[in-house]
C-alpha cells in the first residue's frame, strides 16, 4: 500500500508542496484599544525599523488620528522624510541600494502582520540568536537565514529580557494595527448593528407570528 | 392623489400586465404550508445576490483592474475610501455566504427530492446557477491580486493545460499571456463584473419562472396541485405574498445577524474567507508554500487531487460537478422525499454528505500520503452516491406518502 502512495507522489508532483517548517511560535496579546502600547510600538517602530521597511499604505495623518497624537508630535518623531502629514511612511533608503547591502530588499510592513499573523511577528522579533555563519551574526528563529540584521539587539540589552519582550509585543500591536487600523471602529460599529438586527427580529417575527395563526 | 394613482396604474395596466405578474408570482402563487427550516434558502440566495450586485458595484468604483495598481487599489479602499472596508468585507464575506446558503439549498433538494418529475429544469437551472458562480467566484478571488490569487488561478488555469492536444494552447488563449498577468486580470474583471452576472441573473429568472410554473416541492413532497378547493386553490397552499414574505423577512433577520457577526468580527474568516498569504502582492517568481482554493472549492480540489493523473484529476473534478446535473435522472425512486424513502437511500445520502464535508476538508490542507489515500477514499464514496443511486432507489421499501402534506 504504501509503495502505492509514494508512487502517486511521483507521478503527481505539481501537488506536493513543502508544508510548514513547523516552527513553534511564541504567542502574543495584543490589545487594539491600548493607545499606549500603540504609541509605544509606534515610537520604537519609527525609531528602528521605518528607516528600512516602507509602510506605503500607512498615512502619517491616519497614524495621528487613530493614536490620539498630536501632528507635531507625529512630524516631530515619525516623520524623518517628508513634511507633508498626509503622505504615507515610506523609508529612504533605495530599493537597489538595500537589495545590494542584505540581499533582498527590506519588505513592506503595512500588512505583514495580516500576512504571518501577530504570533510570528511576535517571535520573529524576539527570535534572534547569535550564528558567526551569518554575515551580521545573527540568525533567527522563525526566519531562518533572514538578511536583516538584529537592529533591536541593543534595544535588548539596555532593557533586558523581561522589557525587552513587553517591547516587541508594544511593536507587534503597532504592526497589527497597521495592518488592519479599521478593527477598532468595526468592531464598536459591529456591536451596535448586532443590537439593531436582534432588536428587528422582535417586530419581524411578531410580524410573521400574526400572520401565521391563521394557518394550521 | 388616489385617482391620480389608480389612472396612472390603470394606463400601464393597459400597456403591460404588471397586476397579472405580480399575482403570478407572489399574491397568487401558492406555496405548500408545510415549509420547514430548509426552505429559507432560496430565498436567502436571492438577497445575498443583491448584498453582492450592491457592493460590488460600489468596489468597482473604487478598484483599478491592472496588474500594477489592483493590490493597491484593495488597500485604497480598505483604508482611505469611507467605509470601503464595509464594502469590501460585506463582498468577501458574501461571497462565503452566497456558497453556504447555496449549498443548504441544494441540500434541501437532494433531501426532499425537489428535483424530480415535474422540476427538473428547475434542478438544471439551479445547477446552472451553481456552476456560473463558481466561475464568479473563481474569477472574482483573482481581483484583489494577492499571492493567493495568483497562484490558485495559476494551478487551476493551468489544468486546461491537461486536455490533450490542444490543452496548452487553451490555457494561453484563456490566460492572455503566457503565464497569469495583467492580461489576464484585465479580462477576468470583465467576465466577473459584466459577463457572468447577466447570465446569473438570466439564469436565476429561469429558475424561478419554471419554478412557479410547475409550484414549489415540499418536505413530504406531496403535490399541493392534486388536491383543490371548489375554486381550484390547492388545500395545502398558502399564497407566496404574504405568508412566506414576512416569515422570509425574519429568516433574512436571522441571518443577517449570523453574516454581520462574520463581517465585522471575524472579516478574514480564520483564513477561509480572506487568506493570509493574500496580504502580499502577487508575485511571479515567488511560489507560495501551499496553494489553497478557498473553501468552497475544496472538495472537487480534493477529488481532483486524489486522482494519481493530471488528466484523470480534472475528468474526475468535472464529473463530480457533472453528476448533480444529472440527478433527476439518476433517483428512481417512486417518492420524492427522504422521510418516505428507505434505509438505503438515507444512509447514502449521509455518507455523501459526510464524504463532501471531509474532502472539502481535506483539501484545505497540504497533502500526505494518509491524507491522500483518504481523499481516494472519500471520492470513492462521493462517486458510488451517484452511481449507485438507480440501483439504491428502486430496490429499497419505501414508505406510503400521505395524501395530504403533515404540517
Amino acid at each position: 500500500m504504501k509503495k502505492i502512495i509514494v508512487l502517486l507522489f511521483i507521478f503527481f508532483p505539481g501537488f506536493v508542496l513543502a508544508s510548514g517548517e513547523g516552527v513553534k511560535l511564541e504567542h502574543v496579546q495584543v490589545d487594539a484599544k491600548d493607545l499606549e502600547s500603540l504609541k509605544r510600538g509606534a515610537d520604537l517602530f519609527y525609531k528602528y525599523c521605518s528607516g528600512c521597511h516602507s509602510t506605503k499604505y500607512v498615512r502619517y495623518e491616519r497614524i495621528a488620528t487613530d493614536l490620539n497624537l498630536a501632528e507635531a508630535y507625529v512630524k516631530e518623531n515619525y516623520m524623518f522624510n517628508s513634511d507633508n502629514i498626509g503622505e504615507v511612511a515610506l523609508s529612504s533608503m533605495p530599493a537597489d541600494l538595500s537589495k545590494k547591502w542584505f540581499g533582498t530588499t527590506p519588505p513592506d510592513m503595512s500588512l505583514e502582520a495580516r500576512l504571518r499573523g501577530n504570533d510570528w511577528v511576535y517571535s520573529y522579533l524576539i527570535g534572534f540568536y547569535e550564528d558567526e555563519s551569518r554575515p551580521f551574526g545573527y540568525n533567527n528563529h522563525v526566519f531562518k537565514d533572514v538578511g536583516m540584521p538584529n537592529v533591536l539587539a541593543g534595544l535588548k540589552q539596555e532593557l533586558g529580557e523581561e522589557k525587552f519582550k513587553a517591547a516587541a509585543t508594544d511593536i507587534t500591536n503597532y504592526m497589527a494595527y497597521m495592518a488592519d487600523p479599521v478593527k477598532v471602529e468595526r468592531e464598536s460599529l459591529g456591536i451596535k448593528v448586532i443590537i439593531f438586527l436582534l432588536v428587528l427580529l422582535i417586530p419581524s417575527y411578531l410580524l410573521k407570528k400574526e400572520y401565521w395563526k391563521d394557518i394550521h | 392623489m388616489k385617482q391620480i394613482v389608480d389612472s396612472v396604474m390603470d394606463w400601464v395596466e393597459v400597456r403591460m400586465p404588471v397586476s397579472k405578474l405580480y399575482k403570478e408570482h407572489m399574491a397568487d402563487y401558492y406555496a405548500p404550508k408545510n415549509f420547514n427550516f430548509w426552505y429559507y434558502f432560496g430565498s436567502l440566495a436571492l438577497f445575498v445576490l443583491v448584498n453582492q450586485l450592491l457592493t460590488g458595484i460600489w468596489l468597482t468604483m473604487y478598484y483599478t483592474p491592472s496588474g500594477g495598481e489592483a493590490f493597491n487599489s484593495i488597500e485604497y479602499i480598505m483604508r482611505d475610501v469611507e467605509y470601503g472596508w464595509l464594502l469590501r468585507y460585506l463582498h468577501s464575506t458574501g461571497a462565503t455566504a452566497f456558497f453556504v446558503v447555496i449549498y443548504l439549498h441544494m441540500f434541501r433538494g437532494m433531501m426532499y427530492g425537489s428535483y424530480k418529475s415535474p422540476r427538473e429544469l428547475v434542478w438544471l437551472f439551479g445547477m446552472g446557477i451553481y456552476g456560473v458562480l463558481m466561475g464568479e467566484a473563481f474569477f472574482g478571488y483573482l481581483l484583489p491580486w494577492g499571492q493567493m490569487s495568483y497562484w490558485g488561478a495559476q494551478v487551476i488555469l493551468s489544468l486546461v493545460g491537461a486536455v490533450p492536444i490542444v490543452g496548452d494552447d487553451i490555457a494561453l488563449w484563456v490566460r492572455g499571456d503566457y503565464v497569469i498577468s495583467g492580461v489576464t486580470l484585465n479580462r477576468f474583471f470583465a467576465l466577473h463584473v459584466v459577463a457572468l452576472p447577466i447570465v446569473l441573473l438570466g439564469l436565476i429568472a429561469m429558475h424561478l419562472f419554471a419554478l412557479h410554473e410547475v409550484g414549489s416541492s415540499n418536505p413530504d413532497g406531496v403535490e399541493i396541485k392534486e388536491k383543490k378547493d371548489s375554486e381550484g386553490i390547492p388545500l395545502d397552499g398558502i399564497p407566496f405574498h404574504p405568508y412566506y414574505t414576512v416569515k422570509d423577512i425574519m429568516g433574512v433577520v436571522v441571518f443577517l445577524i449570523v453574516f454581520c457577526s462574520v463581517v465585522f468580527f471575524f472579516p478574514s474568516g480564520g483564513g477561509l474567507i480572506l487568506e493570509g498569504p493574500n496580504f502580499e502582492p502577487s508575485n511571479a517568481l515567488k511560489t507560495p508554500e501551499h496553494i489553497a482554493p478557498v473553501w468552497y472549492f475544496t472538495p472537487y480540489y480534493s477529488v481532483l487531487r486524489a486522482v494519481p493523473n493530471k488528466l484523470g484529476g480534472v475528468i474526475a473534478m468535472g464529473g463530480a460537478i457533472a453528476f448533480l446535473f444529472v440527478l433527476p435522472w439518476l433517483d428512481r425512486s417512486p417518492v420524492k422525499s427522504i422521510r418516505y424513502k428507505g434505509w438505503m437511500s438515507k444512509f447514502a445520502l449521509t455518507a455523501f454528505v459526510v464524504s463532501f464535508l471531509i474532502l472539502g476538508y481535506l483539501g484545505t490542507q497540504a497533502p500526505t500520503p494518509g491524507k491522500t489515500l483518504a481523499a481516494q477514499i472519500f471520492t470513492i464514496i462521493y462517486f458510488l452516491f451517484f452511481i449507485l443511486m438507480p440501483f439504491y432507489t428502486t430496490m429499497e421499501k419505501t414508505k406510503p406518502v400521505p395524501e395530504r402534506v403533515t404540517g
